[in-house]
Order: structure tokens, then sequence, then C-alpha cells
């Protein structure tokens, strides 16, 4: 089952992708498998397990699933302070 | 009640901030200021840019606030955290607290300043003197 969704990219994932959003069908189960299959399409550096995940504004979990319609953004080591 | 933390496009003056902790419980305050300093590294830094995820660093932000205000004993705390282009010496963060004691004013600014470096996604690229810029994504162990 297929979901069409929105994704936001920040910072190196910006740099990597050369968007800051983008729209996406996503065949995924789960929010890792969305990141997955982005990772190596764009090339990104990280490995899931150094990322964050968030679903309209509000922080998520990688083994949640992809819903339609919403935007997701992957939130790389944050540097602010 | 305006809200305890904020993203702040531009400069922003310190004193009204400090002016909205004032209390007549309050026995102290204690404050942290974040600046740009010029080396990161070893390297010379000639500016920076902060970027944010407004709408999850917004909520983020307040939630460690919130936290602050439920974990120690404490009056009123907030936070304002600079995005966009920034130069040396330039106020990036900016973290004040009002409390009855000084140990809590002073562990309570402490944890506000630690978790916002920790979790609320705002990133920062710096531009070095040799000409090289990029993102800073620290592990954990570097913050």
């Amino acid at each position: 089952m297929s979901v069409r969704l929105s994704v936001l990219y920040f910072a190196s994932l910006r740099d990597a992708t050369g968007r800051a959003e983008e729209t996406v069908m996503c065949n995924a189960d789960d929010l890792r498998g969305l990141y997955e299959s982005l990772r190596e399409r764009h090339g990104f550096a990280f490995p899931v397990e150094r990322l964050r995940v968030a679903v309209d504004g509000a922080f998520a979990r990688w083994d949640d699933e992809p819903r339609e319609g919403s935007e997701v953004a992957f939130i790389p080591p944050v540097s602010g302070g | 009640m305006s809200r305890r933390f904020r993203l702040a496009a531009d400069r922003f003056d310190i004193v009204p901030l400090r002016d909205a902790l004032l209390d007549d419980r309050a026995g102290g305050y204690a404050s942290f200021e974040g600046w740009v300093r010029d080396h990161h590294d070893g390297r010379t830094v000639t500016g920076l840019y902060y970027e944010a995820y407004a709408e999850l660093a917004q909520r983020e932000g307040e939630a460690v606030v919130d936290e602050a205000l439920a974990r120690f004993d404490i009056i009123d705390a907030c936070c304002v955290h600079r995005h966009g282009d920034l130069a040396i010496g330039d106020l990036a963060v900016w973290v004040g607290v009002s409390a009855a004691h000084r140990d809590a004013a002073f562990a309570a600014c402490r944890f506000i300043i630690d978790e916002v470096k920790a979790r609320v996604p705002i990133w920062k690229h710096e531009r070095y003197a040799d000409g090289d810029a990029g993102w800073r994504h620290p592990d954990p162990a570097e913050r």
C-alpha cells in the first residue's frame, strides 16, 4: 500500500538532496524503511541510529507507520546553543 | 503568559527578558549567554548560520523549559535562541531563571542550556577562515 507524503530536509541532509522538501510515494512499512529508501536514493551519510524522526511537527518513532498526507522530517544530530 | 521558549530572527534585548522574570518571591536569578566565538576545534571561524526546524524547535524548547519548572524549585524561566546569520561576538542563545534560592536557579539554568543543545532541532553552519564551511552534527560525546 503506497502513501503520498512530504519529507522535509534540514542542514546536511538538505545539502545532500539539494532541496528543503520533496513529495514521495512511500511503500515502506515504517518510517525507518522510508529513511533507508531515501538514504539509498540520496546517499545520506547518517545511519538511522544517528537521527530522530518527526511527523507533522512532533517527534515520532521509527516504527510508526507512514501516514498519507503527513509531513515527515528527519532530524540529523543537532548543534544549537 | 508569553512563551517561555522563543526563536529570534534578529538581535534581541535581554533587559526586558530579565525584567519579566523579576518576582517578589525571588531571592536569586541566574542567566547564561551563549556567544559566537572565533574558533572551533583549532580552526578560525569567521561567521555562522543557525537553521531551525521552527515548528518542532518551538515545541521541544517549550518542553525543555517546562521540564525545568517541574524538576527544580524555581519561579520562572525563559530561553531565546537566534536563527539566521550571526557574526563573531553575537549573542546566540540566552537563558534566564528566577528562584527563591541560588542553587535551584543555577541548576535549572544549566539544565536548560544543556537540554536545548542536545534536543532542540537547531543546526549550526560554520564558515572558516580557510574558505571551508560545514554543518556541525556532533556525536553525543562531543556536546
